[in-house]
């Protein structure tokens, strides 16, 4: 058991380890953002996995400048095709959309021949193309745009498993970093937050804010967002969550205040940036491949960044005092309070860090993803709640693990069925833990009851 | 209970007294017999019980120093809690020494706390369960058996239902007169006090007609006033035929009611036999000195029949 | 002040639309999973959405209108079953987490391209596909009647025949649930709501009950959302979260576990929503806020609306406060 006089004297330490964290993002940000290889050849293709689709052509012989526009889903995507012609495209969401050429960027003298207003409808997954035929071209001649469709076709070979699995990893981690505040907060109040989902979401977007309008550093934005998002929490705990805990609320009540702010955070989101996905990098990913994987850079950073701050959170929970008793209060409440440790002050304490992690899994969503827009958390609310209730509710480590296997699950499930059921597996999967293990890997019995 | 063959309470209590007084001891006619029931919370062995035989038709007590898994063990046999060594479909123990009790005849081994009930075990709660938002009369009639109104398509249909809620109101008035709880029928459950909800839970078990009772501390937070009535409840519970096992803190009930106590320590029976006996065992004196070093069980002042009379002064 | 009546017409109107009933026949199913049961369903629109499809795709498929309504009773109590199994027996937030979830995997597999033949994608399914055989009963003769302030067609999309029909439900649904409450099959209900243990240890199968009042709340969820696409057409994204929360909302609004309460609360939130869009709209110039902006606003009211009835007046408008149990 926590040692209680300790566990009272131990904001220091704990402090100093948040401080690290907050430092040692400062410093990577500053070696990798200046390190960042800005000279690297850039293959400029859109990844399609099972976050993105794309659409691409070639309009062969108008060079560069060029702008198309996709339209459909609530997203609103312009691209200007390259000194080849060509352009991509990403999307987020499967469904039809409107490929528009704009015919005033065309270069003089060259016209569309045939429509110049194209629907296309494309899962999750797969690369469409979208071939506008051109009169008059300068270039060579009309035997443009070979579609390149499904290039991530569907069936089973060794080299879509690993590029399938890497996937599974890198959301699962980004996962595990916001599941895990889910958990804590969990643990330690009994409330399961509906709105950390919306946490994740004012990541990505205040990450859109720095590093896209304001065009600060990457990393530099990395830093503000964990430094604000976890802002978010303290003042929702000292404003929200802690006057009703002591009103004496019940947790039902608590679900559903946290239900109704995220109503009210997704409606604010909109109403400040828009329906439509806005990205956090404006210039399209550059990629590398080993062996049969390849992933963008960011993706790479955005995995390894993950895995550092999650040893952090694990070491802080187990070797500082603060952390034993963090899960002193989320084993038994009264009896940490009684042994000493200032409950609420640990609550206050895990929304902060709960926060802070959330709004860093949004800003690398949303680069990993391409993207993001104000609904982009509440579609992993799904996902965290399965991942946290396979680990065991309540328990930190419970729900790394359980974000690692829904993470893989959800991306290897494409191999099985189509890109727009994807988070369905995750539901049968809850389902299927419901039913057989309900306590998760790690939790107790006694807590479910 | 309107078994004509049925022995009287008195015969019951005749026929414990040629009984072993030691751990596990075979009744002559017991109602509850218990095998091999373990209850694991993470490394902590809760429950472990061999074996243990209740006698029918009189008061037993279950007694044992704080957290001797005393509630734990009623959690278990009432089906609110399952053993660590039930029976499971892999692994598992052995059929000998899995898990299994049986009730008046019936296995009851991994059954529903609510067929539990059904079959004539109702029990109450340590920490009252009164629905405190339902009115006491809604209560009583909560706990009514084969309830026709309580199906869901009969539900829509009152004429179907109706004389037996009236047959059952009826009860629960005399119920609740016995219980001198009769003129807060219509108040909420919330509204009463902490004694009078544990007599509204008695008094709630026994709209079932139970066969056996099961009082976890029926004497923890009750009004002394309330007591002697209270224990009155109990002996004419049994003077009428039904069961009754108890858990009690109170050494003074315990000795003053019941017929039969057990004692349990750290999980385990370690001793059983009449009340008077059983303190003096010197395991019984070894458990609660192991658990309380400054209480003196073995002051002989506790054990004289004048001490018992005590609680009603002391407490005041 | 031609504006300001246009309000008012705007507010009449919408309280006694169609659709207004259909939410009152959903947020009636609702309270008799939260309000009377204690269950935390945060996926009624699911239900909804179940029953539109139900209904919509039997009846396209050549199924006469009470066999596609037999379809819809049978979607929403196979969901409810879906739903229930896993998590009944389980701590109350567990439901929420799982209908939550699955109210989005149906909007999700409905709007799916791969079903587009059946569904309609994320275009949905038009309202003329699927009409007709509940048109085809209307008793009026054609053309237009007018009550008080109102003159709508007799039997039109949004005529007065729907609207008689769908109140008329409205008024079923809720004497029908009175008729169980004031049951001992209502007094169980009540009890587990109040503590699931002491209902167990008086012998009655928690369980079995507690999937009865999701089964009937699901059902008239699907009842809703088969009189919401009647008017309209079924449109996955307009069943989507959203309309759980306006449920919710209404629900608390009315009063959880009282009879009338969702009915009350339901017309109210119409009205209410669209004086709180009006009046922004009327007062607040369009360069601060334009009428998209001001259809958020009137959400983001929603989301607060919601958080301060919970913490300031869960009884809602008809609610007793000591009736009223929020325990999970």
């Amino acid at each position: 058991m926590v040692n209680t006089a300790l566990a009272r004297r131990s904001s220091p330490k704990s402090l100093r380890v948040i401080f690290g964290v907050l430092l040692g993002l400062l410093v990577l940000s500053f070696t990798l953002g200046t390190g960042a290889p800005a000279a690297h050849a850039a293959s400029d293709v859109c990844v399609a996995d099972t976050a993105t689709a794309c659409f691409n052509g070639t309009i062969k012989g108008v060079g560069e400048g060029v702008k198309l526009t996709i339209d459909g889903n609530g997203e609103s995507i312009v691209v200007e095709t390259d000194k080849d012609g060509k352009w991509n495209a990403a999307v987020t969401t499967a469904g039809t959309y409107t490929i528009t050429l704009d015919e005033k960027t065309l270069p003089a003298g060259v016209t569309v021949k045939g429509d110049a207003v194209q629907e296309r409808e494309i899962t999750l997954g797969f690369v469409k193309g979208a071939i506008f035929a051109v009169d008059g071209a300068t270039g060579e001649g009309a035997d443009n745009g070979q579609s390149q469709e499904q290039i991530a076709a569907e069936g089973f070979n060794w080299d879509r498993l690993a590029q399938q699995v890497v996937s599974g990893l890198r959301l699962g981690l980004l996962l595990a970093l916001a599941s895990i505040g889910l958990s804590l907060i969990y643990g330690t109040t009994g409330l399961s937050s509906f709105s950390h989902a919306e946490q994740v979401t004012l990541g990505g977007l205040l990450g859109y804010t720095f590093a896209n309008v304001l065009g600060l550093n990457i990393f530099l934005t990395i830093v503000i967002v964990v430094i604000l998002t976890g802002a978010t929490g303290y003042i929702q705990d000292a404003v929200i969550w802690k006057p009703l805990r002591k009103k004496g609320l019940s947790l039902t009540q608590m679900i559903i205040v946290t239900i109704g702010l995220a109503l009210a955070l997704q409606y604010t989101f909109q109403m400040f940036y828009g329906a439509s996905t806005v990205r956090i990098l404006m210039k399209n990913p550059e990629t590398f491949t080993i062996g049969p994987v390849t992933l963008t850079f960011e993706s790479l950073w955005a995995m390894g960044l993950s895995v550092i701050v999650l040893i952090l959170v694990g070491l802080f929970l187990l070797k500082t005092r603060t952390g034993r008793a963090t899960r002193a209060v989320s084993d038994n409440p009264s009896l940490a309070a009684a042994s000493g440790i200032d409950v609420d002050r640990i609550i206050r304490l895990v929304w902060v860090i709960a926060t802070a992690l959330a709004g860093l899994s949004g800003v690398m969503l949303g680069l990993v993803l391409n993207g993001i827009n104000w609904q982009t958390g509440m579609q992993l609310l799904l996902l965290m709640f399965a991942a946290v209730t396979l680990g065991g509710l309540g328990t930190a480590f419970g729900a790394l693990v359980g974000s690692l296997i829904i993470g893989m699950t959800v991306e290897l499930a494409n191999f099985v069925v189509p890109g727009d059921f994807k988070y369905a597996t995750a539901l049968v999967l809850l389902i299927v833990i419901l039913l057989v293990r309900p306590q998760g890997i790690f939790g107790r019995k006694e807590r479910i009851g | 209970m309107s078994n004509a063959t049925k022995k009287t309470a008195t015969e019951a209590r005749a026929e414990l007294k040629t009984v072993k007084q030691t751990p596990g001891a075979s009744k002559p006619d017991a109602i509850l017999v218990v095998d091999n029931v373990v209850r694991d919370f993470g490394g902590n062995r809760a429950v472990d019980v061999d074996h243990l035989e209740v006698q029918r038709g009189v008061i037993t007590a279950l007694i044992g120093p704080n957290g001797a898994g005393k509630t734990t063990f009623f959690n278990l046999i009432t089906g609110f809690d399952q053993p660590s060594s039930a029976k499971k479909m892999f692994g598992g123990p052995s059929a000998d020494k899995a898990a299994k009790w049986s009730f008046n005849g019936k296995l009851l081994g991994n059954t529903a706390a609510a067929s539990v009930a059904k079959s004539g075990m109702v029990r109450t709660f340590q920490l009252t369960k009164a629905l405190s938002r339902l009115t006491v009369m809604q209560n009583m009639l909560l706990g009514a058996k084969d309830q026709r109104g309580e199906s869901f398509l009969a539900a829509f249909v009152k004429p179907l239902w109706a004389a037996q809620e009236k047959a059952n109101i009826a009860k629960a008035e005399d119920l609740l007169k016995r219980f001198k709880l009769y003129e807060k029928k219509e108040d909420l459950a919330g509204s009463l006090s902490g004694g009078q909800k544990k007599l509204l839970e008695m008094a709630r078990a026994l709209m079932s007609d139970p066969v056996m009772i099961m009082l976890d501390e029926p004497m923890a937070g009750v009004n002394p006033a309330l007591t002697q009535s209270l224990l009155g409840h109990i002996q004419s519970l049994r003077d009428e035929g039904t069961t009754v096992l108890f858990v009690e803190h109170d050494m003074h009930m315990v000795r003053h009611i019941s017929d039969w106590v057990v004692v349990m320590a750290e999980g385990r029976v370690v001793a059983e036999g009449p009340a008077d006996t059983v303190m003096s065992d010197q395991a019984v004196i070894d458990a609660y000195l192991g658990a309380h070093h400054d209480t003196d069980l073995g002051d002989d002042a506790l054990l004289e029949e004048g001490a018992m009379d005590a609680p009603k002064k002391e407490k005041k | 002040m031609d504006m300001w009546i246009k309000v008012l017409y705007d507010m009449s109107a919408n309280m006694i639309l169609p659709t207004t009933a259909a939410f009152a026949i959903a947020a009636i199913g609702l309270n008799v999973h939260f309000g009377f049961t204690g269950l935390l369903n945060m996926g009624q629109a699911g239900f909804m959405l179940i029953g539109a499809y139900g209904f919509s795709v039997a009846t396209i498929a050549g199924l006469p209108f009470w066999a596609a309504t037999l379809v819809t009773i049978a979607a929403g109590t196979i969901f409810a079953l879906l739903l229930g199994i896993p998590t009944l027996k389980l701590r109350g937030d567990y439901l929420a987490i799982v209908t939550i979830a699955a109210a989005e995997i149906v909007r999700m597999i409905g709007r799916a391209s791969v079903l587009n033949s059946v569904t309609g994608g994320s275009n949905g399914l038009p309202g003329e596909t699927y009409r007709n055989t509940f048109s085809a009963l209307s008793p009026f003769p054609d053309g237009k009647t007018a009550f008080l302030w109102f003159d709508f067609d007799n039997t039109g999309v949004n005529g007065w025949f729907i609207r008689i029909v769908a109140w008329s439900l409205v008024v079923i649904f809720a004497v029908l649930v009175w008729l169980l409450m004031r049951s001992p099959w209502g007094r169980v209900i009540k009890g587990i709501r109040e503590d699931e243990d002491a209902v167990r240890s008086l012998g009655k199968n928690v369980f079995a009950f507690k999937m009865q009042a999701l089964i009937i709340g699901g059902v008239l969820g699907a009842i809703g959302g088969m009189f919401y696409v009647l008017p309209t057409s079924v449109q996955p994204d307009a069943l989507g979260r959203n309309m759980t929360f306006l449920i919710w909302t209404a629900m608390l609004l009315g009063g959880a576990a009282t009879i009338w309460g969702p009915v009350l609360g339901s017309a109210l939130f119409f009205a209410l929503r669209i004086f709180i869009q009006g009046t922004v709209d009327i007062l607040i110039p369009d360069a601060i806020l334009n009428t998209q902006q001001t259809e958020q606003f009137s959400w983001i009211m929603v989301g607060v609306a919601l958080m301060l009835l919970v913490i300031f007046r869960p009884q809602g408008i008809l609610g007793d406060k000591k009736e009223l149990n929020f325990n999970v």
